[in-house]
């Protein structure tokens, strides 16, 4: 059965299947950005395994004019360079897509669909026959079939040779040999191949002012432009990589021109323990400090984030989510550290929780992360995940505005102790539950107090007396409810037609779940969205539960965290709120979220419109 | 536990330092520990020192874990801030307070349990890391605030005061300190104070990571017949290797440095030991004859004290990071932010 091969312009996905250590990571990125270049807006995704070399590693781009940047599902067009995953790459080809492989050596044709069209190349022979070198013939490998998909797709040489050039300034040796196999790859097509095939690439204007940056290399950026001086970390995946791109814009930005000295420390600490401990201290001296880790690491953390919970003390800590529980999936994403963070620590403990859905917004988080931990006096975790942190998605351009001052809130200077101003340390002076602090070494003989994580009275004297206790919690309650008011509010869409449907979700499930909705429309099906951008929420989240008969909930772990914790958040009645969860590993598909709640609907056999809320 | 303020009676004729304090001036809240308990003697011990280097006591930060030992900075200096941590993790938060700061005196106490137990491994990395502190180990080879149980310094075959035996071989945390690179190293008893209090006046003119063992005895749990960490035990097994003493730049004094009586030794910050050697043949300078010198002492049963090694030229954390000399933490938006061009440039290189 021959099936009709896909047509589509601008708007399909190419998936490369190689070799972790093979070299192809670069050359895959290089494919998507020349796309962009063309101003079509693409959308990749690293899969990538726990190991350094050998194992399988994908990186799936979606082409997509309408811009959509969320995975859409399934495979348009398969470049299949590892034969260890052959068979499951096969399978995952779209009816009538198409099939890329090497076939310098013939494979029986047992090993291929009918309903594929296969593009045959024989790569390695090519390579082998042009270079000597093994890790030449390897490397170029890559580079030759980003030519011939170029020829295949019609994507413009030019914008790939300028992105050679601009990687390669100064290397006039690489820029060359570069060309060249590009044009080995091209040459081939022209030659052997019938092109361009059914998927191709127009040129658009679609790209406009956005940038293409990962959430660590933004997040990062946040750190260094919210006043980040201290960093101290530990390595692991995904978060390694923020931590080390922070290190280098402080390197560029941070140096003192006139005496060389660094404007900044980063400590690359023993264990998570220590490094949060470091910020822990480094946020009690007046210093803004932040960590960055993932699931095992905020484990570890979890008694010095009730310390500072309970001392009051600015910390922050950027949760680059993966998949769990204990080592997991280490490098697959998830949503599943919710509870983790929200209730980190033993006793009665609460804490801030941002949730960025994109590289963009991992920038203003991470900055407005750093205020919000001054302001606060308290653990602030900006909640990215894996597919933001080390995916580079299409975003709004970064912003700053030069007139903004750091929020380094409520402390008191020597000169307002020396005017008499009554200091306690855990006094609740505004009503806001905010108290003031004092730095170490401020006044000589005025505002200093002892710092623990026992319980103690509003002077900060040491108490194990009932009522300076339930103070003491009660205002961090109040103080809990103040950060209500400071952190970034929900994002409510409404559908174009009145609706008992609503859908909540968060983070980076949000570009999957925007053209989930569209395509519900198309359905007839219509849903009004929230999107939650902090903890604690905003009471307009119980409003708009109340609003809707059904509200699903969507994200991308197993239990429904985030679901829960509305539920405990605001003692509501647990069926009002429908789960969808996406858990294994891969980020969450608009194809996912839009067949389980159409199926959901379709199950309750109640009516996708409700005529009589129609205006 | 209530909250006890101790009168602050100043009688006109107490000494006074050149900042005009008196010792008064450089204590705290009343200790809540057991009468008699060890560390109360070095509470009043860095009381005396810092009296004595007219250290500010604002100017003072001062941190510890959790154990009885680490409430002590609650009873010295009430006019600097204290930080209690949390169990064994003091080096952490002590080093990030010092990124933050560095212009502060950071004084960090802990207990062996805290130490050499559920934090040997801060305590390792801040040594290693330089930081400019001093790290004193109040060392009574028992866990005090939990009622008795066996630290990691405890000696095997010593009996806790339920009648336990310790199978466990013991930890030496000055062994240790000289091992991972502590450019100043010490240990003392709680009970000499002769020893003590320059000691810490060393520790404090040191720049880099200073240990101090102090073998502080718990009158509560390990003062009894089995226990090798009892005054009684401590006070029989005791060699002092030398005396010394601490000498502020300001009054700079030209030192008689007769061999085998007394060593010069030129701190960083340029203030000078005057050491009184014992053993006349000791020489602090040498981390490798430090390291024999406490092994084969150790291995007779014998505790030795004194300054066991100093590097008059070490370097700090802050010189390794090669940090602004100005505190992190007093740094301004404009010295932090690289603005909005630089904003500009880096989304351009982002497409
Ligand atoms: C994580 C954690 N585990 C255990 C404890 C209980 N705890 C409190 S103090 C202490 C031991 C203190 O011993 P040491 O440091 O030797 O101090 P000392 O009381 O003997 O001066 C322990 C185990 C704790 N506070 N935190
Ligand atoms: S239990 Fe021991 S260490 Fe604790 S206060 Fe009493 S004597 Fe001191």
């Amino acid at each position: 059965m021959m099936v009709k091969p896909i047509e589509a312009i601008n708007d399909f996905v190419v998936k490369f299947a190689n070799v972790n250590g093979s070299g192809s990571a670069s050359a895959n990125e290089l494919f998507a950005k020349s796309i962009l270049r063309m101003g079509v807006p693409v959308s990749p995704r690293n899969i990538f395994p726990s190991n350094i070399q050998g194992l399988p590693t994908w990186y799936e781009v979606r082409v997509t004019e309408a811009g959509h940047l969320g995975r859409r599902g399934g495979v348009d067009l398969m470049v299949a360079m590892n034969p260890q995953t052959w068979n499951a790459d096969l399978k995952e080809i779209e009816p009538g897509g198409y099939l890329f492989y090497d076939n310098s050596k013939p494979l029986p044709a047992s090993k291929f669909r009918d309903d594929v069209h296969v593009i045959g190349m024989p790569l390695t022979e090519i390579c082998n026959r042009t270079y000597s070198d093994p890790r030449q013939r390897q490397l170029f490998k890559n580079i030759v079939y980003v030519g011939a998909l170029s020829m295949l797709l019609e994507i413009d040489p030019a914008e790939i040779e300028k992105l050679f050039s601009e990687q390669y300034k100064g290397k006039e040796k690489l820029l060359t040999s570069n060309v060249q196999a590009l044009h080995l790859g091209r040459d081939y097509v022209r030659e052997h191949l019938p092109h361009p095939i059914g998927l191709r690439v127009r040129r658009a204007d679609n790209v406009g002012e956005r940038i293409f940056v990962d959430g660590n290399t933004a997040g990062a950026l946040g750190c260094v432009y919210g006043g980040a001086t201290v960093c101290a970390w530990y390595p692991i995946t995904p978060s390694s990589s923020l931590a080390e791109a922070f290190q280098k814009y402080c390197m560029k930005y941070r140096v003192d021109s006139v005496t060389g000295e660094n404007n900044y420390a980063i400590v690359q600490a023993e264990d998570e323990i220590a490094s949060i401990g470091m910020v822990v201290g480094a946020g009690w001296n007046g210093a803004r400090a932040f960590t960055t880790t993932s699931g095992p690491g905020v484990s570890l953390m979890t008694e010095f984030i009730g310390l500072a919970y309970m001392a009051e003390i600015p910390v922050t800590i950027i949760n680059v989510q993966r998949g769990g529980p204990s080592t997991g999936m280490p490098t697959r994403t998830q949503q599943a550290d919710v509870f983790a963070c929200a209730y980190a620590s033993h006793g009665d403990t609460k804490h801030v929780l941002l949730f960025p859905e994109d590289p963009h917004e991992c920038f203003v988080h991470s900055a407005a992360a750093l205020d919000l931990a001054d302001r606060l006096q308290t653990p602030i975790f900006v909640m990215t995940d894996l597919d933001i942190g080390m995916n580079q998605r299409l975003c709004a351009p970064l912003l700053w505005d030069e007139s903004r001052q750091y929020d380094r809130g409520k402390i008191m200077t020597a000169a307002e102790l020396e005017a008499g101003r009554d200091f306690g340390r855990y006094l609740d002076v505004d009503g806001d539950g905010i108290p003031f602090r004092t730095l170490p070494g401020t006044h000589a003989n005025k505002g200093s107090f002892f710092t623990r994580g026992t319980t103690k009275d509003a002077y900060a004297r040491y108490s194990e007396a009932g009522p300076d206790y339930i103070y003491n919690v009660q205002r961090l309650l109040r103080k809990f409810n103040t950060a209500k008011s400071l952190v970034p509010q929900p994002v409510l869409r409404e559908a174009a037609q009145k609706t008992r449907f609503g859908a909540i979700y968060y983070g980076s499930t949000s570009p999957a779940m925007s053209e989930a909705i569209s395509a519900l429309e198309t359905e007839q099906i219509h849903l009004d969205t929230l999107r939650l951008c902090a903890f604690p929420f905003s009471d307009s989240v119980a409003d708009f539960i109340a609003a809707h008969d059904v509200v699903f909930v969507v994200e991308q772990n197993r239990d429904a965290q985030m679901r829960s914790l509305i539920i405990n958040e605001f003692d509501i009645d647990p069926a009002r709120l429908t789960r969808v969860l996406h858990y294994d590993g891969t980020p969450i598909t608009a194809r996912f979220i839009a067949r389980e709640i159409a199926n959901r609907i379709h199950s309750m056999n109640v009516a996708t419109i409700d005529q009589h809320r129609v205006a | 536990m209530t909250y006890l303020a101790k009168p602050k009676l100043h009688h006109p004729t107490l000494p006074q330092n050149k900042l005009c304090h008196t010792r008064r001036d450089y204590e705290g809240k009343i200790s809540t520990l057991c009468a008699g308990c060890g560390h109360d003697s070095i509470s009043a011990a860095i009381i005396q020192a810092c009296w004595e280097m007219d250290v500010e006591p604002h100017r003072v930060a001062k941190l510890s874990g959790i154990g009885c030992s680490s409430k002590t900075p609650d009873y010295f200096l009430g006019q600097s801030h204290g930080f209690n941590t949390v169990h064994g993790r003091m080096p952490s938060v002590l080093t990030g307070a010092n990124l933050a700061n560095r212009e502060l005196l950071y004084l960090g106490v802990s207990g062996d349990g805290d130490s050499a137990s559920i934090g040997l491994g801060q305590f390792a990395h801040c040594m290693r890391r330089g930081v400019n502190m001093v790290y004193i180990v109040e060392n009574n080879g028992v866990y005090g605030l939990t009622k008795g149980q066996f630290s990691a310094t405890a000696d095997q075959g010593s009996t806790s005061k339920r009648g336990v035996v310790n199978s466990d071989s013991p930890l030496d945390m000055v062994g240790m300190a000289l091992q991972l690179g502590a450019s100043f190293v010490a240990r003392s008893f709680s009970g000499d104070k002769h020893q003590l209090v320059p000691l810490i006046k060393a520790a404090i003119a040191h720049r880099g990571a200073a240990f101090l063992d102090v073998i502080s005895p718990c009158v509560a749990f390990n003062n009894h017949a089995g226990s090798t960490k009892s005054y009684e035990y401590v006070r029989e097994h005791n060699e002092a290797v030398n005396r010394l003493d601490v000498i502020p730049l300001r009054k700079e004094i030209r030192v008689d440095f007769a061999a085998g009586e007394l060593l010069e030794v030129e701190q960083h910050d340029g203030s000078v030991l005057r050491l009184r050697k014992i053993a006349p043949d000791y020489d602090p300078h040498n981390r490798i004859a430090a390291m024999n010198y406490t092994q084969e002492h150790q291995a007779k049963g014998e505790v030795v004290t004194g300054l066991l090694y100093i590097d008059t030229n070490a370097s700090d954390m802050h010189e390794h990071l090669h940090t602004t000399a100005r505190p992190l933490n007093a740094l301004a938006a404009r010295e932090l932010c690289p603005g909005k061009t630089a904003l500009d440039k880096l989304n351009a290189g982002f497409r």
